[in-house]
């Protein structure tokens, strides 16, 4: 099913072209309420997650990263509906999910999954593998070309393991495996979106790498496309097509992998990526490090206007009082600042984000 | 101090490291369970200097946390078969009376963990925990050592440490939870200090202002530091040598400069390889080191890596044989790998460099 | 903190309201509704041996023709505020807090309560301090030394005590060490504190020593797994590795931690245990609540079950109140959020 995404904002964004939107996510917000006092009158909300809009492509790789707090794991329960939204909209292959019930959204589950973090909480240690694998299939009462059992095997195949393994249990398993079973999982309905909450972040670098290598074949020969979230920004680097960039609830920065790297514009990117231990003991003092002071503020009581001026080198008083617009600086590269970085040797901004651009 | 160690005790193998500080000789950690034994360290011998700052880099199960908790004495009696040596300015750890090795802890030597949440007290305020750790090795009064607590916070770059003393973990932040942490650890100006997986709780930013401040302190109390932890860009930004340990064995040690520049061993080349770098070109595909970490039960025979070794066939079954030795290849760049210095220049140079 | 305090004791007083409508419901509307009429009730008042004028007269005086909830407003009234029964020859005042008149004695109940409370109150607080010590001694100990000899010894006589009803203890006990050895009074005796503090122990001693046996059984061996799982903390690895003594690491860190969770159990069981002690109080012979509750139901005394069941619960959601504000003494998180 391919419907033309009629929103406002899915023809705003899609400025830098590419393939069709199958996420379209407009000013999405959570807040959860804090209770306080006698009567547990609402006196506040944690803003989780505060009006972030984007889309995603078919068949690419979206990562949205930042520092714990910054919301990026809230907008992933939102995305699979997990949690409810607050306010805004998501539209999934041009229909709305934002508050669909939870019995309208079975069948979407069968489009939209999500593989885990922590590949030993994630999976049930009473099940064996086979049923782990294969419980999607029951759940969706799904017939299977063959039996369900080799169905499953031909999953674990794919995902690298065994077909033997369909009758153990999980502690049998190495973290990257069990990552591997919670991968087979997600894939056995054949989803269109999979949304990877820090898939490889528990795992050992050796394992990381080849759990983002079997992400990467999955996505080549199954056409996925994935939202991933994670803090790494190497493994994002290596891992998406484009990056957003988060800080307490808001997006600050939205580009294309390449362009996010070498000119990053959102001072906070710029420390971000500043901050990266790198490997290397001859960049020990030639780095020009940035570094940010203190840690980042709770999301009860953000600070005004751009979130960041509190931490920023570069804060005047209007980043204070006045909220930068997250306005496209280059194409397909948005970002919220007044004063960004990387800016003088680019070419005058053909595009503004408040103009409507032709996909 | 300075003198070499290694000709000391009639001790005919070559340690790793310059200087006689700490010694580690041959230390085995053996774990009996129902399974088997366990062995989390096999046969480990480094030296450290003051004012060094050593890297033990390893994953989960390279018995990188087991090693520095043997040397702080932590395992609880009659879990661990602990042999060999650890000789801290030639008092040897291994086999002494509790009694003395806890008096040693927090005074000579000291440590600060992973998560600073678990590990402080939620019940005690931060300033009676790092009054505590002071009034245990030092007979001063309360308010003494209240004002040293104040004062360390103060070093470790807590803003108002006169009232953050009275407040409790929870109220700190993750950053200043680790700050408050290395107060505590460093209360009692100890000349050892074991950091491990300090940062890796930490948001990234944060995490760079420790390994700053870690590095500021080091310089400042001229300590020896060793630092565990699953990830090279932190060692690379603090270590002067590079330990890396695979199964309970190491496998390579050299300055952090080597180590980055010509390694040796193909399991380091495999850890430079699998991860993303952001200081290089994205490289289209990752490459990743095959197979899982060993049982640490049954260990491969041989060199414990053979079994996910890309050179392994390149030794006519030596690497499955037998086990190989740690020597020296080249002034202080130790190597526990059968490859001829010649195979291993020619992978080097052909195979691994230009894809990093 | 002060409107945790606060409210808490909301949320107390309102259980409290809430335990007054089930008790009313299951003595008053529960029997109406099993087929009950108001004669049958009041013809508890006045015995069988009564005319239907005279059922009918008292049935009306105490009200037993208003609806449900007019009954239930006069008796809650009665017990804020007492009452006053009309009985023709005079009128009787029943002071607050009113819980009504047996129908056996014809005594108001809340005195006898009051009679019969020190008894059960030195029982429980007696007990209750013996059991907390030798428990959590026990379980600290087992702990410590899991798989030793002392563990093993320990916990079999934790089992045993779990498993081994009061009265049988209590029995066997009172037999041995009151009527063999003579070291301890025989049951039935109680000396007020007030009085004589010497008497009283010894008079309680025995009946101290089998409730504690029972209830130190459970805590030993909840406080050994709060301690093994503490022991495991990072906390006290930090606490090891400031060169803390192993007993303070044990006492200051480990068992401050454990025991914060027994603590909670601890406040519910003395409030349990201060509305009576059935089982103890019966094998002892000793007058307390719990006794006074028994001889109620034997004898249907209404009055009697209502009012021992009344005060039990008010009693148990006292120590809930003081459990919850505890908490927030011992744990800081709770406190300071």
């Amino acid at each position: 099913m391919t419907s033309a995404p009629t929103n406002a904002a899915s023809s705003q964004s899609n400025a830098s072209g590419g393939g069709e939107d199958i996420l379209v996510v407009t000013d999405l917000q959570k807040h959860f309420p804090i209770r306080r006092g006698l009567l547990q009158r609402k006196v506040g909300a944690v803003q989780a997650v505060d009006g972030m809009s984007f889309t995603v492509r078919k068949g690419e790789t979206l990562s949205l990263v930042g520092e714990s707090g910054c919301g990026k794991t809230t907008t992933g329960r939102m995305l699979t509906r997990l949690l409810e939204p607050t306010g805004g909209t998501i539209l999934f292959e041009g229909r709305d999910i934002t508050h669909i019930s939870m019995g309208k959204m079975r069948p979407l589950r069968r489009d939209v999954q999500m593989i885990f973090q922590d590949p030993y909480g994630s999976l049930n240690p009473r099940h064996t593998v086979g049923t782990i694998v294969g419980a999607p299939f029951r759940l969706q009462n799904v017939k299977t070309e063959h039996s369900t059992k080799k169905t499953v095997q031909e999953l674990l195949e794919l995902v690298g393991l065994s077909p033997e393994h369909y009758n153990r249990y999980p502690h049998e398993f190495s973290g990257g495996q069990r990552q591997r079973i919670g991968i087979a999982r997600a894939l056995a309905l054949k989803p269109k979106l999979i949304v990877a909450d820090e898939p490889v972040s528990a795992l050992d670098v050796s394992i990381q790498a080849q759990v983002i290598n079997l992400l990467e074949d999955l996505q080549d020969e199954l056409g996925l496309t994935y939202v991933t979230i994670a803090h790494d920004l190497s493994v994002v680097r290596h891992m998406s097509d484009r990056v957003a960039v988060m800080y307490l609830g808001k997006m600050v920065e939205i580009a294309d992998r390449t362009p996010l790297y070498e000119r990053p514009m959102h001072p906070y990117t710029v420390a971000l990526m500043s901050a990266v231990p790198i490997p290397d003991t001859g960049r020990r003092t030639k780095r020009d490090r940035i570094r940010l002071e203190g840690d980042v503020p709770s999301p009860i009581n953000p600070p005004s206007a751009c979130r960041f001026h509190t931490r920023c080198w570069k804060a005047k008083e209007i980043c204070s009082t006045i909220e930068p617009p997250l306005a496209e600086l280059a194409p397909g590269h948005r970002v919220a600042c007044h004063f960004p970085e990387n800016l003088i040797d680019l070419p005058v901004p053909a595009v503004r984000a408040d103009s409507p651009a032709a996909p | 101090m300075t003198t070499s160690p290694t000709l000391e005790g009639g001790d005919p193998a070559v340690r790793p490291g310059i200087g006689g500080f700490l010694q580690v000789k041959d230390l085995r950690v053996h774990f009996p369970t129902d399974d088997g034994v366990v062995k989390s360290v096999d046969g480990l011998s480094f030296n450290l200097e003051l004012g060094e700052t050593l890297g033990i880099v390893g994953e989960s199960g390279s018995g990188k946390s087991v090693t520095s908790l043997s040397i702080m004495g932590l395992h609880p009696p009659g879990t661990a078969k602990i042999s060999g040596q650890v000789l801290l300015k030639g008092d040897n750890l291994i086999g002494a009376s509790r009694e003395h090795i806890r008096k040693l802890r927090g005074k000579n030597m000291a440590m600060i963990f992973q998560d600073p949440l678990s590990a402080m007290h939620p019940y005690y305020t931060v300033g009676h925990q790092i009054i505590e750790a002071y009034r245990v090795h030092n007979n001063v009064s309360k308010q003494v050592a209240r004002k040293h607590a104040i004062d360390m916070l103060g070093r470790v770059g807590i803003p108002q440490p006169g009232s953050r003393v009275d407040e409790y973990p929870h109220q700190f932040s993750g950053g200043m939870r680790q700050r408050a942490m290395i107060a505590m650890a460093l209360s009692c100006d100890p000349e050892l200090l074991i950091a491990d997986e300090p940062t890796t709780a930490l948001d990234v930013t944060v995490q760079a202002q420790i390994l700053d401040l870690i590095r500021d302190l080091q310089q400042e109390f001229n300590s020896a530091v060793i630092i565990i932890t699953h990830d090279l860009g932190v060692v690379a930004e603090l270590a002067d040598n590079i330990l890396v340990m695979y199964a309970g064995r190491a496998a390579e040690y050299a300055t952090a400069h080597e180590i980055f520049t010509a390694p040796q061993h193909p399991y380091t080349w495999g850890l430079l390889g699998s991860m993303p770098r952001l200081d290089r070109e994205r490289a289209e595909r990752l490459r990743p080191i095959p197979g899982t970490p060993p049982s640490l039960i049954n260990v491969p025979t041989g060199c414990p890596f053979h079994p996910r070794c890309v050179y392994a066939e390149l030794n006519g079954g030596a690497c499955e044989t037998d086990r190989p030795e740690f020597l020296e290849i080249s002034p202080r760049h130790f190597l526990a790998c059968h490859l001829s210095s010649q195979d291993r220049q020619r992978v080097w140079e052909n195979d691994i460099k230009p894809m990093l | 903190m002060i409107t945790y305090i606060i409210r808490r004791l909301i949320a107390a007083v309102g259980l409290l309201v809430v335990v007054s409508i089930i008790t009313f419901s299951i003595f008053f509307v529960v029997p109406r509704i099993a087929g009950g009429t108001p004669e049958t009730l009041a013809t508890r008042y006045v015995g069988r041996a009564a005319t239907a004028e005279t059922v009918h007269l008292t049935a009306q005086k105490l009200g037993f023709y208003d609806p449900m909830t007019v009954q239930y407003a006069n008796w809650a009234k009665g017990i804020v505020m007492g009452e006053n029964y009309d009985y023709g020859a005079g009128v009787e005042r029943c002071p607050a807090p009113c819980l009504g008149y047996s129908f056996i004695t014809r005594q108001p109940v809340w005195p006898d309560l009051l009679d019969r409370a020190p008894v059960t109150a030195s029982l429980a607080v007696g007990a209750s301090i013996l059991w907390l010590v030798a428990g959590v001694a026990t379980g600290v100990l087992s702990a410590l030394r899991r798989g030793t000899i002392f563990d093993r010894a320990a916990m079999g006589l934790a089992l045993a005590g779990v498993s081994l009803p009061i009265f049988f203890t209590g029995l066997v006990s009172l037999a041995f060490f009151s009527y063999t050895l003579g070291w301890t009074a025989p049951g039935g005796q109680f000396v007020p504190l007030t009085e004589n503090p010497a008497q009283w122990a010894y008079s309680m001693i025995l009946p101290w020593i089998t409730l504690a046996f029972l209830f130190s059984a459970q805590y030993a061996r909840l406080t050994r797994a709060g301690m093994l799982e503490t022991m495991h903390e990072d906390y006290i690895r930090t606490a090891r590795a400031k060169g803390l003594r192993e007993r303070n690491v044990v006492i200051q860190h480990g068992l401050r931690a454990a025991l914060t969770p027994i603590l909670t159990i601890f406040g519910l069981d003395v409030g349990l245990l201060l509305g009576g002690a059935v089982l103890t109080e019966k094998t002892f012979s000793l007058n307390g609540l719990g006794k006074y509750a028994v001889d109620g139901i034997v004898s249907q005394d209404m009055p009697k079950i209502m009012g021992v069941t009344l005060l039990a619960a008010f009693f148990i959601v006292i120590a809930n109140l003081v459990v919850d504000l505890l908490y927030a003494v011992v744990d800081p998180r709770v406190r300071t959020q």
